[in-house]
């Protein structure tokens, strides 16, 4: 049995300790959020924090982790970083498939984390890990400046909302 | 900036039983795979069909469900059953919101729902009436029907209220859910009118909104998937949990129409968290409690396989063979204009493509349960109801003991309009008592795709003393995808029109050509699929790029050069002079290596003109420095959409340009994941800058269409930075080398990244 801290949760795991954490969080714990895309750490579908750190969970083995805080997609906007990510990633809609964008979104706040008005050359050093075949990169780009200044940086979406159909 | 030309073409009433006209113009052939003489088909329709009754029961018995799309409760909630699958494209957004405008609900008030399988209902009628999602029809082949049945749920609804009040109902007014009567005050929500709407009889016409009164239409909603997938809750195929089920790992032969020999288990099944380990005929599949016991089980395996007869096949087979057909194959000539001049200089190239893999970021995946009378699918598919045909084929169980839940999915681009790999799961899952998980691994995933085809075109032309084309010749030969997949699709002679589309009709005055197919069938087991794109893809690389090669033959710049042969083609001139406007063509020098490209092209009933500035550096890199894209798909639906739609599609088009090709050695695909069919990242994405002409012309597609327009572009941004003239893709680096002595010098210094990574 290991014990694992996922979201602020603590679960035991009856698993083999080479068994790589992407898998236990997604068949036998159920968040599904964190995606499978390669299984070798080439596409960041599966990207994870341990203690606030990117990580790919595809290929790393749930005996290593120790008593190192797991946050996944699901609980990322309990974070200050999380939440302004995920606003700014609405906000210009970033998504299109969605499949890989858990795994974008967790690399884009751990990089905000780190390194709170990231340049370009921070935001390609830290995002070209992680792979989007429908090619959302121009807006991921656009996303990550916003939620580090809150400056505009493209096009807006717009909400209908209660009020009527003006943004 | 934003142009708009004066030209309405869109009716605002419908008539009961007027059919809904498919607009002319290139928009039915790019995809008319059921088309002409194929089966009588369905098609989506505003209005109640017969079995709109069994689909409203199964999807709870809402009061109110006056056609296929719109589902009323009586507590007033609204949702809407999306007639195609959404895989990126933003159509779930753009349907919600042509239903919504007319229904008179603002998309923060209705959930959407994916559809069951039914031709009768969503059937597609550019797609010759078969529910599927493809070939970018998803809004020019909906755009109507959508609209229309909204109205005729808003019509129905006031009816229902007027009624009630006892007044006339062109008094009354609805907005956000609720109709109104203003001259007395009175207003009543959907959800008190949907019992009284329900039994109403479906109104013969109704009018369409004016549309200079959309409030939805034309404007950058945000998409109604966006927040569930922002926060990892959008539920994809991969993600599906059912009771009891059990997970797969599987592998199949690597050869084209492979056997599975023998297999020896021992190892797999004493591996912990085993379950099962099941055969079929051509692959060997390992169940575990969990995916990662069932890959481990699976790699303990001793699998012998009988490799067939394709044991031995490579790519350089496969091409001698496809040039040979192109030699001396019979050709099917798809459109003949006047003849080749006897006088003037002729010039012609030939131009290769490769096969190419599809990898979806999510790896195929169904779930299946199978039990002695019923058979659930949960998966992402682009034909739904080839998924529920197939399996009622392999478990003998007639269509109406299928049941197919349609999911979100992580990427298409033509694979899922594929069923092989439901297919197998269904054969796999009936073996077992359990619902069953069948995943492929990436590896899987792209050695058993169903590749693009490869091409082999021969491009020639007779020029005019101004070094215009007088005469256009055009001899394609690869694979069919339509034969396969929807034979009777193919014209009379046997052409697939997908083959020769955007280059039987092209945007330039050429008085005189000859479009050739010659079709050339893979060896049986090499099974080609529909890639994003698919005909423009191919043919637009081929005809843009020869129209480079022409405009420097004649001496003249390549944008003059098309500037003369679009004069009577207003729409796709005003196009190529905005998006040479925006990147500044000509205005000022750029550095040495650093050129621009233009190619221009109207697939899908959208037009578009791109012009990619790229560097090559003189050891052969390539980056694309900007890309200006200057756009006509007629009526936008959503203005952000329709913007992420071009960036990507360039994006995906330029990825395959640079890295792509699937090549076979031993008869068995090479390569097997990220690291060896490498995908565009954020470091290599020029920033890419969209502008629209707009107008009142019918929507065009807009899925594909940047990625039908992207590698000419970059290929002749290339060939003015370096005078390589690309033949060939993908682009070969080794080619662009400025001299030998470049490669000795210091590439680049690595970007190392200021974060720590733990794997």
């Amino acid at each position: 049995m290991l014990s694992l801290s996922v979201n602020g949760e603590s679960h035991a795991v009856d698993v083999s300790a080479d068994m790589p954490l992407l898998w236990v969080l997604r068949d036998v714990i159920g968040l599904t959020g964190t995606k499978f895309g390669c299984g070798i750490a080439q596409c960041g579908a599966c990207t994870v924090h341990l203690d606030g750190q990117s990580v790919r969970s595809c290929v790393l083995p749930v005996g290593t982790i120790g008593n190192k805080a797991i946050t996944t997609i699901e609980a990322i906007g309990n974070t200050p970083d999380g939440q302004k990510i995920q606003r700014a990633w609405l906000d210009v809609d970033v998504v299109q498939c969605g499949y890989c964008q858990p795994g974008q979104i967790m690399s884009a706040t751990a990089l905000l984390k780190r390194s709170p008005n990231p340049s370009d050359a921070d935001i390609d050093a830290a995002m070209s890990r992680n792979i989007c075949r429908c090619g959302t990169y121009v807006r991921i780009r656009a996303a990550i400046k916003q939620a580090a200044t809150g400056k505009l940086e493209a096009l807006q979406t717009v909400v209908t909302s209660p009020e009527g159909t003006e943004p | 900036m934003k142009r708009r030309t004066d030209n309405p073409k869109v009716s605002n009433t419908v008539d009961l039983g007027r059919r809904h006209a498919i607009q002319s113009g290139g928009l039915a052939i790019a995809f008319l795979w059921l088309g002409g003489t194929g089966i009588a088909s369905a098609a989506m329709n505003a209005r109640g069909q017969v079995a709109d009754a069994a689909a409203a029961l199964a999807d709870g018995n809402p009061r109110f469900a006056p056609n296929a799309f719109i589902r009323i409760d009586t507590h007033g909630a609204v949702r809407l059953v999306m007639p195609t699958v959404e895989m990126g494209q933003a159509i779930y957004t753009g349907s919600s919101m042509l239903l919504a405008e007319e229904l008179g609900v603002g998309l923060d008030q209705i959930t959407v729902e994916h559809s069951p399988p039914s031709d009768e209902l969503y059937g597609m009628a550019l797609l010759g009436g078969g529910q599927a999602t493809g070939g970018s029809t998803g809004t020019r082949g909906t755009w109507q029907v959508l609209r229309e049945a909204g109205a005729v749920a808003r019509t129905l609804l006031i009816a229902a209220a007027a009624a009630q009040w006892g007044i006339d109902p062109s008094a009354c007014t609805v907005n956000r859910g609720v109709v109104h009567h203003m001259p007395s005050g009175r207003s009543l929500g959907f959800g008190a009118l949907a019992s009284a709407a329900g039994r109403l009889p479906m109104p013969d016409k109704v009018q369409l909104k004016d549309p200079k009164d959309f409030q939805l239409i034309g404007r950058p909603l945000r998409r109604v998937d966006a927040a569930d997938k922002v926060r990892g809750v959008a539920q994809f195929g991969i993600d599906v949990r059912v009771p009891g089920m059990k997970i797969a790992a599987v592998r199949a032969c690597p050869t084209f129409n492979g056997k599975l020999a023998a297999v020896d288990d021992k190892a797999a099944r004493a591996t912990p968290g085993v379950v099962d380990v099941l055969r079929i005929d051509d692959a060997v599949a390992v169940v575990g409690e969990h995916f990662w016991a069932a890959k481990q089980g699976l790699e303990a395996l001793a699998i012998t396989w009988d490799r067939g007869g394709n044991a031995n096949l490579t790519t350089q087979q496969l091409r001698d063979a496809l040039a040979e057909s192109a030699l001396n194959g019979k050709s099917i000539v798809a459109r003949e204009v006047g003849s080749r001049p006897a006088d003037g200089k002729a010039v012609e190239s030939v131009y290769q493509l490769p096969m190419l893999a599809h990898a979806t970021m999510e790896p195929l995946n169904a779930t299946v349960f199978v039990t002695s009378d019923k058979c659930e699918i949960w998966v992402g598919t682009q034909a739904p109801t080839r998924v529920l045909s197939a399996a009622a084929k392999i478990t003998g169980l007639p269509e109406d003991k299928i049941v197919v839940h349609n999911q979100y999915l992580g990427g298409g681009f033509g694979r899922r309009a594929e069923t092989d790999s439901v297919e197998q799961a269904v054969a796999l899952a009936k073996q077992v008592s359990y619902p069953l998980k069948v995943v492929w691994d990436r590896e899987e995933d792209i050695r058993h795709d169903r590749v693009r085809s490869m091409y082999h075109d021969r491009i020639s032309a007779v020029l005019d003393a101004n070094g215009r084309p007088a005469w256009y010749g055009y001899r394609t030969s690869g694979g069919t995808v339509v034969g396969r997949w929807a034979p009777m699709a193919l014209g009379n002679n046997g052409l697939d029109d997908d083959a020769v589309d955007c280059v039987a009709v092209v945007p330039y005055e050429i008085p005189n050509l000859k479009v050739e197919w010659i079709r050339h069938d893979m060896p049986p087991g090499l099974t080609v699929g529909f890639w994003r794109g698919v005909g423009p893809t191919h043919n637009l690389f081929v005809v843009e790029s020869f129209m480079d090669e022409l405009a420097y033959r004649a001496g003249k710049d390549p944008l003059e050069y098309r500037r003369a042969l679009l004069r009577k083609n207003p729409r796709s001139l005003a196009l190529l002079n905005l998006a040479a406007e925006k990147i500044g063509w000509g205005r000022q020098p750029l550095p040495a290596r650093v050129a621009r490209g233009i190619a221009l092209g109207e697939p899908f009933g959208s037009r578009i003109c791109v012009i990619v500035e790229a560097e090559v550096t003189p050891q052969g890199e390539v980056h694309s420095r900007r890309v200006v894209v200057a756009l006509d798909c007629g009526i936008g639906i959503n203005s952000s959409s329709i913007e992420a739609q071009i960036q990507g599609g360039i994006l995906f088009g330029l990825s395959a340009a640079l890295y792509n090709e699937v090549t076979i050695k031993d008869g068995a695909i090479e390569q097997s994941n990220f690291h060896d069919y490498r995908s565009l990242r954020i470091n290599e994405t020029p920033l890419i800058e969209v502008h629209r002409i707009e107008n009142n012309e019918a929507p065009g597609g807009l899925g594909e269409v940047g990625t039908a327009i992207a590698a000419p572009a970059l290929a002749n941004a290339i060939f003015a930075a370096t005078s390589v003239r690309l033949y060939k893709l993908p682009i070969d680096r080794k080619l662009l080398v400025q001299d030998t002595n470049a490669l000795k010098r210091v590439v680049s210094a690595a970007t190392i990244s200021k974060g720590t990574e733990v794997a």
